[in-house]
């Protein structure tokens, strides 16, 4: 409670601020727009991350919603992967990182020390630029998860996951017969299907998305695309794109980063039609980036 | 922006045009050339490799077939049973030396003078008698009865049978005398001489008479001292490698082993054998000469290759297995267990067949241990005294006998058949954990 507390005052501070702040002024910028959600699923405050010297995102506060897509964009080296990486403590991995800042899932911050990280990964699950299926059967892909926790009690309660993860998936129809070829055998845009399968086989609440279309074709992007949103009705989802129209088709709400700086955050429609901050503006209609 | 004039831009592109096509001819004379050099090269190496293989194929061959002398052999009761007892004791205590040496006598009964009978016993290996002794306690019957029997024949008379010394060379500078070659030759024209398939080479320990010396007691040393090397290596080396590269945080100490183990791989090898001397033999009393403390020399000497081969196997495998992996909730042990071992496995054994290759070959550090003493027996356990292939060539050597020249390199080719079988056993193996993927 006190983490929530403290959540509410920072973000009232926070309202005001956005509310006086104006154009691109150099050093740290304050977001423009509507950072804050009723009741979040995961909540960032004041969250930086620095790669040895360099400040790779600065002072950035995000709200993610439940039954949300929200789409990070910005031009390359803003900060927007880091930023997702630093919501399942994928940046643990990296040994210069240091990140700061309260990130809470449900209230519960995931950076306290008694968050244990395996837990939070499989609560909130993150689906790679590059497909990157293991390199083994389809089945045993999409079983990993469950297995490695413990969810199945039995081999048929596996098979169970599995089937209704493939077929939440999208992919259950073209590879129910071939369960037992080697998932990397896959087409490229049914391996990252066949890797949202893995992550939604774990049951998470929330899933991050880097860049999940970037090595497919336009038709493999466009089953993606309507993927994800099915997936919107059960899962959070976090989604960092480099294709606007891509935002612009999947998410609700879309967060403009700009040099490790959150610019601007807003519903998609407002930001794609109406932006406030001039970088944004610059960002959206073509201007640089 | 200015625009440059349309026609300096022809001008310039007929130029480089015309550049390009005066270079072309050079540069594909040397392409040309450093294709030839290339295979140059590659051709030396063949050459050498093939030259190597001739000369050991040429000496060693004629290792593996043994002269072989036909007798009429008489089972002399009064030699071999004096007090007709019938028993073993006394059957295992008889005179079946002097047994060869009067059917010797009744064979070529025109020889006469002492001198020239030492000369006619000589024709005969003194490892004959124990053939005869183990024919008669397998069947006592046999005495009193005459057989023809084929008797191993002496390393030198092998040697002239087999061309190896020449009989022209004047009498006085060949070890075969011209009386021996006299008889050799009448048993020749009776079909008495033959060369058989040598199976003492590999069924008997070292000795020092040729014709009876063998490779089976280093094979089983080598055997034995390999097994204990990658027992201990291959999981300590694998240990350390994905401790070293998964875990160990990056600090002034891991430094320091890195630098540490990457210098330990260029420490000669016969210094690991001063190391074991001194704290295997003297510090812990392993028993000397033993596989057991061979191989724990040789483990210390392969470890930094396995170390080494299997970092670079586990940075092969690629970040996104890991991050996928991670990504669902798999904790540091589990990704390295589930994905990251699975994948660098083939490279692991990769460095593992180097270096227990090496070792195989390896006979500096045994030498400091004293796995170099002659030791006749084929070692039963890990602590029974033994030598080791390369250390067995060494010995044999630096023998003086004829003989010796064309066991070592009989010897040779032993080593590298049990390399290649070695080898290919790694590679099925490599092979079996590909295929799972």
């Amino acid at each position: 409670m006190a983490v929530d507390s403290q959540v509410q005052s920072r973000s009232a501070a926070l309202e005001t601020a956005t509310a006086a702040a104006g154009g691109g002024e150099p050093g740290p910028r304050r977001t423009v727009g509507e950072v804050t959600v009723a009741n979040p699923v995961m909540s960032c405050r004041q969250v930086n991350v620095h790669y040895g010297d360099k400040h790779a995102i600065r002072d950035v506060n995000l709200d993610i919603a439940h039954n949300e897509v929200i789409a990070m964009i910005g031009p390359s080296g803003c900060g927007k992967s880091t930023f997702l990486r630093c919501l399942n403590r994928l940046n643990d991995t990296i040994p210069s990182a240091v990140v700061t800042g309260t990130i809470t899932l449900d209230g519960q911050d995931i950076y306290d020390r008694r968050q244990d990280v395996v837990q939070l990964r499989a609560r909130v699950g993150m689906v790679f630029q590059k497909p990157n299926p293991f390199p083994k059967s389809v089945y045993e892909n999409v079983a990993y998860g469950p297995r490695i926790h413990g969810l199945a009690a039995d081999r048929s309660e596996l098979d169970e996951i599995v089937q209704t993860s493939l077929q939440r998936a999208g992919l259950w129809d073209e590879v129910k017969d071939r369960l037992d070829e080697p998932g990397t055998a896959l087409s490229g845009g049914q391996q990252q299907r066949l890797c949202i399968a893995r992550t939604i086989a774990v049951s998470p609440e929330v899933i991050l998305m880097d860049e999940p279309c970037s090595a497919l074709d336009p038709i493999a992007t466009a089953r993606i695309e309507d993927l994800i949103d099915e997936l919107r009705q059960n899962y959070a989802i976090g989604i960092v794109t480099h294709s606007m129209q891509q935002a612009a088709r999947v998410s609700q709400r879309t967060a403009y980063f700009h040099l490790g700086d959150l610019i601007e955050v807003g519903s998609t429609d407002m930001i794609f039609t109406n932006p406030k901050h001039r970088l944004t503006e610059d960002y959206i209609t073509g201007r640089f980036g | 922006m200015n625009r440059p004039d349309p026609g300096l831009v022809a001008q310039e592109q007929a130029r480089v045009r015309e550049r390009v096509e005066r270079g072309l001819r050079h540069r594909y004379r040397a392409e040309r050339r450093f294709q030839a050099y290339g295979l140059c090269a590659a051709l030396a190496g063949i050459l050498f490799v093939g030259f190597l293989f001739f000369s050991i194929v040429s000496t060693g061959h004629t290792a593996f077939v043994q002269t072989y002398i036909r007798l009429d052999i008489k089972f002399y009761p009064e030699l071999i049973d004096p007090e007709d007892k019938k028993d073993v004791a006394s059957l295992r205590a008889g005179d079946f030396t002097g047994v060869i040496k009067r059917s010797l006598r009744e064979n070529f009964p025109q020889v006469e003078a002492r001198a020239d009978l030492r000369q006619l016993y000589a024709l005969i290996s003194d490892g004959a008698s124990f053939d005869l002794r183990d024919m008669v306690l397998a069947e006592p019957a046999l005495v009193g009865e005459t057989r023809e029997l084929w008797l191993l024949a002496a390393d030198d008379i092998d040697q002239i049978v087999k061309g190896k010394i020449d009989r022209e060379s004047p009498e006085g500078q060949r070890v075969v005398s011209d009386m021996q070659l006299g008889w050799l030759d009448e048993l020749s024209t009776e079909q008495r001489v033959e060369k058989r398939f040598n199976r003492i080479f590999f069924t008997a320990g070292d000795s020092r008479e040729p014709e009876q010396a063998g490779v089976l007691g280093a094979l089983v040393g080598s055997f034995l001292t390999l097994i204990v090397t990658l027992l201990l290596s291959f999981p300590i080396g694998v240990a350390a490698a994905v401790y070293l590269e998964e875990f160990a945080p990056a600090n002034r100490f891991t430094d320091l082993i890195e630098v540490n183990i990457n210098n330990l791989a260029a420490v000669p090898s016969i210094v690991f054998g001063l190391l074991g001397l001194a704290v295997f033999i003297k510090f812990f009393g392993v028993p000397r000469s033993a596989p057991l403390v061979g191989g724990l020399v040789l483990t210390l000497m392969t470890l930094p290759t396995i170390i080494i081969a299997s970092r670079a196997a586990i940075k092969a495998v690629p970040p996104s297995i890991r991050e996928a992996a991670l990504g669902i909730g798999a904790s540091q042990v589990q990704v390295v267990a589930h994905h990251v071992l699975p994948l660098a496995m083939p490279g692991m054994l990769t460095g593992a067949i180097i270096g227990m290759a090496r070792a195989l070959g390896e006979s500096a550090p045994l030498l400091m241990i004293g796995m170099v003493a002659f030791i006749a027996d084929v070692p039963g356990s890990l602590t029974d005294p033994a030598t080791v292939l390369p250390v067995q060539v060494f010995l044999w050597a630096d023998s003086p006998e004829r003989a010796f020249l064309e066991r070592t390199s009989g010897t040779i080719m032993v080593l590298l058949a049990f390399l290649l079988l070695m080898n290919a056993a790694a590679v099925i193996l490599r092979q079996k954990f590909e295929r799972r993927w």
